[in-house]
């Protein structure tokens, strides 16, 4: 069926469309008298301002690796982030605590964890999967490297990134 | 050996001398600066900064950081230049050969042909700033800015590609349309004048004050104002057709991003894109120069004194013929930020828009206007 798209009425000063190009060039004019003088203030100026100090507390930056209060690895190596990461980016080699140790029949430790970050997407299902409250995604977002190698997290470099996470594994939790 | 002595060698030194200072002194600086206030003033038209930190990268040369002077990013042409030079000459398998190679030449070098009967200056070191003082000058600007759309319709025929192809067939359509109103909306400012050629149009314009603003000379006569009215109605069209001539915002159709990719130039990489670039800034730098020395009284400044062929040796007149050379190119410079700032401010004609505005108002108003100015000229003395 045939619409008839209703056109507006223009008045004559609107017909002759220079004195709107006029009105147009004063916006624009205003926009760019502003930004002079410096009273819009948008563009954050990148490596000197950082937005850390905005950051929610929800922000998903890179994943690490956290240990309890105690220097122990949360980590037990039970490969459920590996198994779940969608770019496939976790890479862990399962192993056991050395002999000495008081936990040695206890639980496992990974032997090496590796995170390539040219893969993660910064999805959080490693976070969202853990049984152990192990792995973090944490702020920081500048993740670069030279090499593609360069681009992998080792265990050591994730223990560093992550930190200590103090309290009780929601699983030992009655509260949660 | 009477032939060589016959040949004014002292001529052609110095036409070549003035030739390379307009080219590679003045012309090329400003495109590139151009294209970088283009950035900038759009940047700061959109609410953003710009290109405003272009250092020099010498981490590339085995430095620990890149050298960073407080330049507002005024190396970005310097860059820019370096990445185009360096970059992959990729001539795709389907063009037809020749013409993709010749179409870049086409687009660039009329653009800086027109530049030669450009009177940029007035007497500077005993002569005439101005490459060639030919007495057609306007028709000659005109006759050669519009061999410029061969390069656009070329390149896009030879693309052998559906973008540039429409962009190109867009191209000469808007080209032939504007170019009238173009030719038309000049000639009342010819007869006011009574000469086609360029340095008296300028003369004319010393002695009775600027077209646009004359009251330049000091005194407002009946006549000028009269004459008023009909040069604003030229100016406007004039500068409506011009960017319409040089493809910019809001007659961007042959380009047009957002429906043709690139338009003419989207088969087209590295340094033949960067001839297509340069060369419509160099269009408009000359379209800028005409509209300057048609209506603003071209390398004029009002109440100085002004050069003549004598006295254009001593200090005074060195200085002097600077000063005029510089006021020729800041009142370009002008102008072009006001193509820019136009650009960012007006979306893009529909192309049937484009059409009528070209042959049903801009044409008429301008042929109209012509017999005006004949009345007026006829009627008050």
């Amino acid at each position: 069926m045939a619409y008839t798209v209703r056109r507006p009425n223009l008045t004559f000063w609107e017909k002759l469309y220079l004195p709107n190009i006029v009105a147009g060039l004063a916006i624009t004019f205003n926009h760019l008298k502003k930004m002079l003088k410096g009273e819009t203030k948008v563009v954050m100026q990148y490596p000197e301002e950082k937005w850390d100090s905005h950051l929610p507390e929800y922000y998903r930056g890179a994943p690490t690796l956290v240990t309890d209060e105690h220097g122990r690895e949360r980590c037990v190596s039970c490969q459920l982030c590996e198994f779940i990461c969608p770019p496939r980016a976790i890479k862990i080699t399962p192993g056991s605590l050395p002999s000495d140790s008081k936990f040695a029949k206890v639980e496992k430790a990974p032997e090496a964890f590796d995170i390539d970050m040219s893969r993660c997407i910064y999805c959080g299902l490693c976070e969202e999967v853990c049984p152990e409250q192990a792995i973090y995604l944490r702020k920081d977002y500048a993740v670069t490297g030279e090499s593609r190698a360069d681009m992998v997290h080792h265990k050591a470099k994730l223990y560093e990134l992550g930190g200590t996470m103090p309290g009780l594994v929601h699983k030992w939790n009655p509260d949660k | 050996m009477d032939i060589l002595n016959d040949i004014p060698w002292m001529l052609i030194a110095a036409s070549i001398a003035k030739t390379l200072f307009l080219i590679f002194g003045v012309v090329l600086p400003i495109v590139s600066y151009t294209v970088y206030a283009e950035r900038r003033v759009s940047a700061l038209i959109q609410d953003r900064l710009g290109p405003n930190r272009t250092g020099f990268p010498i981490s590339l040369f085995g430095f620990e950081k890149d050298l960073q002077l407080y330049l507002g990013g005024l190396g970005q042409p310097i860059a820019d230049a370096v990445k185009f030079l360096l970059k992959e000459e990729f001539t795709p398998a389907h063009v037809n050969k020749f013409y993709f190679w010749l179409a870049p030449v086409l687009a660039m070098v009329p653009a800086l042909s027109t530049l030669a009967v450009l009177p940029f200056g007035n007497y500077l070191f005993g002569q005439k700033m101005v490459v060639a003082d030919v007495n057609v000058g306007i028709l000659y600007v005109f006759a050669i800015a519009s061999v410029g759309v061969y390069g656009i319709v070329l390149a896009g025929w030879s693309s052998n590609s559906k973008y540039p192809f429409l962009g190109s067939i867009r191209a000469s359509s808007q080209m032939i349309s504007y170019e009238l109103s173009l030719g038309l909306s000049a000639v009342p400012v010819l007869m006011i004048i009574g000469n086609l050629n360029l340095s008296q149009a300028i003369q004319y314009q010393i002695d009775n004050g600027w077209l646009l603003l004359p009251f330049t000379d000091g005194s407002l006569t009946l006549r000028e104002i009269l004459l008023w009215i009909p040069v604003l109605i030229s100016f406007v069209i004039f500068t409506i057709s011009m960017f319409a001539e040089t493809n910019r915002l809001p007659f961007d159709l042959p380009e047009s991003e957002t429906e043709l990719v690139a338009g003419y130039h989207t088969e087209y990489s590295a340094m033949k894109f960067a001839l297509f670039f340069l060369g419509e800034y160099a269009a408009m730098i000359a379209g800028s120069s005409i509209i300057v020395v048609l209506f603003l009284g071209g390398w004029h400044i009002p109440f100085l004194p002004i050069n003549t062929l004598e006295s254009s040796t001593t200090p005074g007149g060195i200085a002097l013929g600077f000063l005029h050379i510089t006021a020729f190119f800041a009142k370009v410079v002008g102008i072009l930020i006001f193509f820019i700032w136009v650009r960012w401010t007006l979306p893009r004609f529909r192309f049937d828009q484009l059409m009528k505005l070209g042959w049903l108002y801009l044409f008429e108003i301008a042929l109209v206007n012509i017999f005006i100015t004949a009345a007026i000229l006829a009627l008050v003395k």
